[in-house]
């Protein structure tokens, strides 16, 4: 098992890595490595040439203020999860990243690459998605911001064009009010997930006012549904039932050689019911704080 | 055609290295094969088994995850880097062989390296601390519970030092 020839380029600057990438249509950007080098070794990918961008000065940088949080490119999982101002500002990313691969693979996996990565079954995929962030882009042809919706066009596949570097992502603050709860069911800790689910609520005394819950290892891609119309009448047993059924209404569980699509949409749903409460909870308990 | 290839510094257990290697190789073939440090095992060579882990700068890294290329200017410890000056086995060396931490031994170093970077971050683990410590590693043949007392059992030589 391994990779078939292929070219190397270590820039220091963005801008020499930009022109890299736009001269040669076959290149790939290579950050952590924790997903290409494996699909390298397998082949399953044979890129002419790899960009390695972690020579490139201050992307490492985790940058937390009141809006939110920004992840430099090169801002490895194992950064962020231990970066006590981000899990302050956003609770959602370090009880998500806990669950992403093990502590080894955090060491040098990146969380922008992840997003760009755009695996239906990783987790920092979703919670972009369902806090609505964005993965600022550059190429030799300028910036642009991609909003998490517009990101993920596919299995395995991001928006992004083959000469753009993701720089940074922006995920939101989690605002006041607000609560946000995570699990997930893999065979083994560490493992990519049979099924898990992220949620967001927000609530205005006993009363809900947003429940949002996003899927990953459900569907081809990260999937976030509104379930608030279900939690209208307040959250216990019995609406926590209707909103995973509304859940399963715009989910498409499907069959793999981990489970089998029913056993998922059983997973979905007892996970739904226990996020939408454990964020609800949450919520309660900083507005107490 | 000729395969372009790096000449390449690798420090490796406060040792240097200048090795010529094409981009595609990775840092556990280039260990094995280049360095001659056959120490570092490998064995599924896609992230999962952990047997080939080593640390860079200090942090455990799955070497057949990493190019070589892209290992120059750090600083490598191998499984062989961590015994004592004197030659002597290290803390977590020693409590694996009281222990009985290993049978075959093919997933020892990943376990080794992976420990001593795990104590260092936290001395005193409790035991489920030390079963988290050692999720990322596979072994097929000696079973975790002696894994487990040999992460304690380090922590214990580690602090009477
Ligand atoms: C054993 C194992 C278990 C794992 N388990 C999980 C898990 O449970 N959950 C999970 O989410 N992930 C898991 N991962 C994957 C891990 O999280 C990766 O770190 C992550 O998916 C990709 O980040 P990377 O920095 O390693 O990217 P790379 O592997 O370097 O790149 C991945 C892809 O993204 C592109 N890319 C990366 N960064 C950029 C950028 N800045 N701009 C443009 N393109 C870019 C690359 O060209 C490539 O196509 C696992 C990996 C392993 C080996
Ligand atoms: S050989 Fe590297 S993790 Fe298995
Ligand atoms: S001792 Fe044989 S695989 Fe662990």
């Amino acid at each position: 098992m391994k990779p078939a020839p292929f070219a190397y380029v270590r820039p220091g600057t963005l801008e020499e890595a930009l022109e890299a990438l736009a001269a040669d249509p076959g290149a790939k950007v290579l950050a952590g490595g924790q997903s290409l080098v494996p699909l390298l070794s397998m082949r399953l990918a044979a890129p002419s040439r790899l960009v390695d961008i972690n020579g490139l000065p201050d992307l490492d940088r985790v940058r937390t203020d009141a809006d939110g949080v920004r992840l430099g490119a090169l801002a490895r999982h194992a950064d962020v999860l231990a970066d006590a101002d981000a899990g302050r500002v956003q609770p959602l990313l370090p009880l998500a990243l806990a669950n992403v691969a093990h502590a080894t693979i955090r060491n040098r996996g990146t969380t922008v690459g992840s997003l760009v990565h755009a695996d239906a079954a990783a987790e920092m995929p979703v919670v972009l998605r369902l806090l609505g962030g964005s993965v600022d882009v550059a190429s030799v042809r300028g910036r642009r911001t991609i909003a998490a919706d517009d990101l993920f066009a596919g299995p395995l596949e991001s928006t992004l064009d083959h000469d753009e570097i993701a720089v940074e992502a922006f995920f939101p603050a989690l605002a006041a009010g607000a609560g946000v709860g995570f699990e997930e069911i893999a065979r083994r800790h560490g493992d990519y997930a049979l099924c898990g689910v992220a949620a967001l609520v927000e609530r205005d005394g006993d009363r809900v006012t947003v429940a949002r819950a996003g899927y990953l290892s459900v569907c081809d891609v990260p999937t976030v549904v509104d379930l608030t119309p279900a939690l209208d009448d307040g959250l216990d047993d019995a609406t926590l039932d209707a909103a995973a059924d509304l859940a399963l209404d715009a989910l498409e569980p499907a069959d793999d050689i981990h489970a089998t699509a029913d056993y998922r949409a059983q997973l979905a749903r007892v996970l739904t019911a226990r996020v939408l409460r454990a964020a609800y909870d949450h919520a309660g308990s900083r507005r107490a704080a | 055609m000729t395969e372009e290839t790096h000449d390449v510094r690798l420090h490796v257990n406060g040792a240097t290295y200048d090795v010529s290697v094409p981009p595609r190789r990775l840092l556990s073939d280039a260990l094995r094969h280049d360095c001659g440090l056959t120490g570092t095992h490998v064995g599924c060579e896609h992230g999962v088994c952990g047997a080939c882990t080593v640390l860079v700068d200090g942090r455990p890294t799955r070497s057949c995850l990493m190019f070589a290329v892209s290992a120059q200017d750090t600083e490598i410890t191998t499984v062989e880097g961590l015994t004592n000056p004197d030659g002597s086995l290290g803390p977590v060396q020693q409590a694996f062989l009281e222990c009985h931490g290993l049978q075959c031994g093919f997933c020892t170093p990943g376990f080794l390296t992976t420990i001593t970077a795990g104590l260092a971050e936290n001395p005193s683990p409790t035991r489920d601390e030390a079963r988290e410590m050692i999720a990322g590693n596979l072994c097929r043949c000696t079973g975790y519970q002696n894994i487990v007392k040999a992460v304690e059992r380090a922590a214990e030589l580690g602090s009477a030092t």
